[in-house]
């Protein structure tokens, strides 16, 4: 049995140790804002806050989250720095498909919150999710509109 | 029927060729797919009939079976096509909101199931062929229009009054000699059980308020919330998981499982179960389902041992390639003008070149899924991602042994499709879903992981052309032969639907072309691939427009002539396309081919392409430097004449979405095939473009006012040339196979 704290609140979660942080949220919590994209840490489609921090959750066994606090796109909206980089997103009109959107958000917010007025090449640093619907450009745009 | 005049008026142009999607949607009512009908019967399921008189209703005539009208006036709208990132939710609720007169903010919108209702894309239903809002603007404006005589007329008849001293706003119909108003919301119930009129007049298009304007999207929010739900998010009470592993070689099938009841006794695991082709691991979670599911020792029947006719132990994309090059027949002819051979005979020079693309992958970032519960009384509940959904209501009908009314088809909104989600055989795990659901008594979910998606789905095919130019003494061309050699998914996935030969997806990109070279043959060699092939973003044109494109410039430079100036005057009997190739150059500040040196140091070039696809027009230009060996976009201007839009920022972030797959082809794809497997299983060695290669996209909308054309596609096809010829003026390197990174690039 492992306790999370995910999204301000507990958990208590019954998987083998190995089992990706990606699928103890999407299948045994069903927060199912997360999504699997690739499995092997390329795509960044799962990448939740780790103590505020961007990390691709595919690549986190269960065992290794021990206390840190677990931020998934679901509460997103109720970090200040979250709300604005969403209301950025949705200004500017960012997604098209939207599966990739969840991470990207994620990726935007976590740095953001490290960096609140980044460079371009922070941006090009911090923003490596990928998007099959090529949707960079508008990505860059709500970065910079969210840290204006 | 005028919600067709762009398909027919696209027919009218093919005395050739009348077998194209063009010429097949607008004659396939009854059409058979696969040897299945989609003929939809309209008594089986006039369930929610208007009134009396209401038999086979017209596609999209029927108010009630598309709009829900909430007390609060808000509306749902159940759509004929399925939402994947085109902004087709939100451009039919412009429509529709428009002729209503209720804005396309309120609407929500889901996919409808299946139904003949929905037949909008001339008598069948598809999202797809970028023909959703071209096919069906004309109907779904007049949808709301009927809707909103309808709440008149319910009004008239509630307050008493005549008709027409009636008027509406936003969602209200307003008596102004009296000062009442009535909420669409409350004559909902009335309005919609009348008769619906077959005449209602149309706004005079002078009067839009939403159409044509870039409304904002109504899916942005869920979207960037995470609440959007896809396919994989469908989770069903006591609905147990599923994982499976795929044959090695396409058609062999599993004989032995070495390890079976290992695989039984692992945590959470409830069945292993063979499945055509593959080896079905079921458990409480889809990790521990996938764990089995990896663990399996699994013997499979033995593969032919060479060949192309299958998909042999020896079977590689390479000597698919060589069979493509080897196929050196004449053809059947495509399409014909003038006297190639006389003008060949009397050419000032001639110049040949053969080009090649290899398979691509889908890989949309959502891999594919599919949920089947069955209910007590037999019948089927399936949602999957799909692009047809009569199509798999009738498939999953025979996969479950049921008649097609017993199986409800959900369609959630797609993570990417690209052509991903038609129906391709052995590439849709639905069939898996039913049959595992089927034996288990339980609601199932199959999921794909990325690595056997990438081992299963259906791909663009791997293709060549052909082509021979003969230029005059004054160097232009006047005569062009090209030959087309393969397989495409019309003639693969609906050739039962055609009598003439020619697959239009091998051949669109290279025929009905707008240049004035009067002297032309095309012909068509089908050399057929054994493995699962797909429509992926443009289609043919996603290797043709490449191909023809990069041998325009390689005739320019042959006949001395600037690729820019050549395309002019070739051009010389469309004034459309001039203005169009005129307004992407002044996009891009004008015309200037390079080598020039850019602000930043860097030595640059600029190529120039042009495409018609899927009814619109599309004018590229690309500009390219070189770093490390490899093509660097850096701009990329694009202008798009579709006839007429309904929605300006969706159609540039659409085209700006097609250009990046078009550059992503261009630069990094490929999937290789050796041993008869596929080598790239998952995005470390299948990579696709990031944000790093990104190029900023300039994009320009030409409305000529001409037939309605496509918006999801055709921003695809002028990339790939664009950036060759870039690179081509760059290098003095032509690069007549994709993609570019098999080439290291120097500067010249």
């Amino acid at each position: 049995m492992f306790q999370l704290t995910i999204n301000a609140r507990r958990y208590a979660v019954e998987a083998e140790p190995d089992t990706p942080l990606l699928f103890v949220l999407r299948d045994s919590l069903g927060l199912t804002g997360t999504k699997y994209g690739c499995g092997i840490g390329q795509c960044g489609a799962c990448t939740v806050l780790l103590d505020g921090a961007a990390t691709r959750s595919c690549q986190i066994p269960l065992e290794s989250v021990g206390t840190q606090a677990i931020t998934t796109i679901e509460a997103i909206e109720q970090d200040p720095v979250g709300a604005k980089v969403v209301a950025a997103w949705v200004g500017i009109e960012v997604p098209q498909c939207g599966y990739c959107q969840s991470g990207q958000v994620m990726a935007a917010t976590s740095l953001l919150k490290q960096t609140p007025k980044p460079s371009e090449a922070d941006i090009a640093g911090a923003m490596t999710n990928l998007c099959r619907c090529g949707t960079y450009n508008a990505i860059a745009a709500a970065v910079r509109q969210a840290a204006a | 029927m005028t919600d067709l005049t762009p398909l027919r008026r696209a027919d009218r142009r093919q005395p050739v060729r009348n077998l194209s999607r063009r010429g097949f949607l607008g004659a396939a009512s009854g059409a058979l797919f696969l040897g299945i009908s989609l003929r939809i019967e309209p008594a089986a399921a006039q369930a929610r009939a208007e009134g009396p008189a209401a038999v086979a209703p017209k596609p999209g005539t029927r108010v009630a079976a598309f709009l829900e009208i909430r007390p609060d006036s808000s509306v749902r709208l159940l759509s004929p096509f399925v939402e994947g990132g085109q902004g087709i939710n939100t451009g039919l609720a412009q429509t529709i909101g428009e002729e209503l007169d209720l804005d396309p903010a309120r609407f929500t919108v889901e996919c409808a199931p299946p139904g003949p209702d929905y037949a909008v894309v001339n008598g069948l239903r598809m999202t797809g062929g970028s023909f959703s809002t071209r096919s069906s603007f004309e109907a779904m404006r007049r949808l709301g229009a009927t809707a909103r005589e309808m709440m008149l007329r319910a009004a008239a008849a509630k307050l008493a009054v005549p008709q027409d001293s009636l008027t509406t706003a936003d969602g209200r119909v307003v008596h102004a000699a009296s000062g009442r108003s009535l909420g669409y919301g409350e004559l909902a119930a009335a309005a919609l059980a009348l008769q619906p009129r077959d005449d209602v007049k149309l706004k005079d298009p002078k009067a839009f308020r939403w159409i044509g304007k870039p409304v904002a999207r109504l899916d942005m929010r869920d979207k960037s919330t995470g609440r959007a739900v896809y396919g994989i998010d469908i989770r069903l009470p006591g609905m147990l998981h599923a994982a499976v592993q795929h044959a090695p070689h396409l058609g062999t099938e599993p004989e032995a499982i070495a390890n079976e009841a290992e695989i039984r006794a692992m945590p959470g695991v409830q069945a292993v179960q063979r499945l055509p082709g593959a080896v079905a691991v079921v458990a409480d979670t889809w990790w521990r389902a996938r764990k089995g599911a990896e663990a399996l020792q699994v013997t499979w029947s033995k593969p032919a041992p060479d060949g192309i006719a299958t998909v042999s132990a020896g079977f590689s994309s390479a000597a698919m390639l060589a069979a493509l090059k080897g196929a050196t027949e004449p053809g059947i002819p495509a399409e014909q003008a003038g006297d190639p051979d006389a003008a060949f005979k009397g050419a000032a020079k001639v110049v040949a070149a053969e080009y090649d693309a290899p398979y691509l992958a889908h890989a949309q970032l959502e891999p594919p899924s599919a949920v089947a519960s069955f209910t007590p009384d037999g019948s089927l509940d399936l949602w999957l991602p799909n692009q047809m959904p009569e199509l798999f209501q009738q498939i999953a009908a025979k996969t479950a042994g049921l008649q097609p009314d017993q199986v409800r088809i959900h369609s959630p909104m797609l993570g990417g499709f690209f052509g991903r989600h038609f129906y391709y055989g052995p590439a849709n795990p639905f069939p898996q879903a039913i049959l595992l659901a089927k034996a288990l008594g339980k609601p199932v979910r199959v999921l794909w992981s990325r690595e056997e998606e990438f081992g299963m789905d259906a791909l663009r095919p791997l293709s060549f052309a052909r082509f021979r130019a003969a230029l005059g003494a004054d160097g232009m061309p006047v005569a062009l032969e090209t030959t087309a050699v393969g397989e495409g998914p019309i003639g693969r996935w609906f050739g039962a639907l055609f009598k003439s030969p020619v697959d239009s997806s091998v051949v669109e990109g290279l025929d009905q072309k707008p240049y004035a070279i009067p002297n032309r043959k095309l012909s068509y060699v089908k050399v057929p691939h054994p493995v699962t092939i797909a429509f992926w973003r443009s289609v043919g044109h996603s290797m043709n427009d490449y191909f023809y494109e990069s041998f325009l410039d390689e005739i320019a430079q042959a006949g001395g002539q600037d690729p820019f100036a050549l395309r002019l005057a070739l051009l010389k009997d469309s004034p459309r396309h001039r203005t169009l190739l005129q307004a992407v150059a002044d996009l891009a500040g004008g015309w200037k081919p390079g080598p020039f040196q850019a602000a930043d140091g860097t030595r640059r070039a600029r190529g120039v392409s042009m495409a018609s696809p899927f009814g619109s027009e599309t004018a590229t230009i690309a500009e390219v430097s070189l770093k490390d060996g490899e093509a660097r976009v850096h701009d990329l201007w694009i202008a798009i004449d579709p006839g007429s839009v309904v929605n300006p920022a969706i159609v540039k972030r659409q085209v700006e979405s097609a250009a990046a797959l078009g550059l992503s082809s261009t630069l990094l794809e490929q999937v290789v095939y050796e041993g008869g497997q596929r080598l790239a299983r998952n995005f470390d060695a299948y990579p696709i473009l990031d944000r790093d290669r990104m190029p900023r996209v300039h994009v320009a909308i030409v409305e000529s006012g001409a037939p309605m054309g496509g918006i999801g596609e055709p921003g695809l096809p002028g990339v790939p040339p664009a950036v060759v010829n870039a690179v081509a003026l760059l290098t003095g390197q032509r690069l007549r196979s994709l993609p570019l990174a098999k080439a290291h690039l120097s500067g010249a």
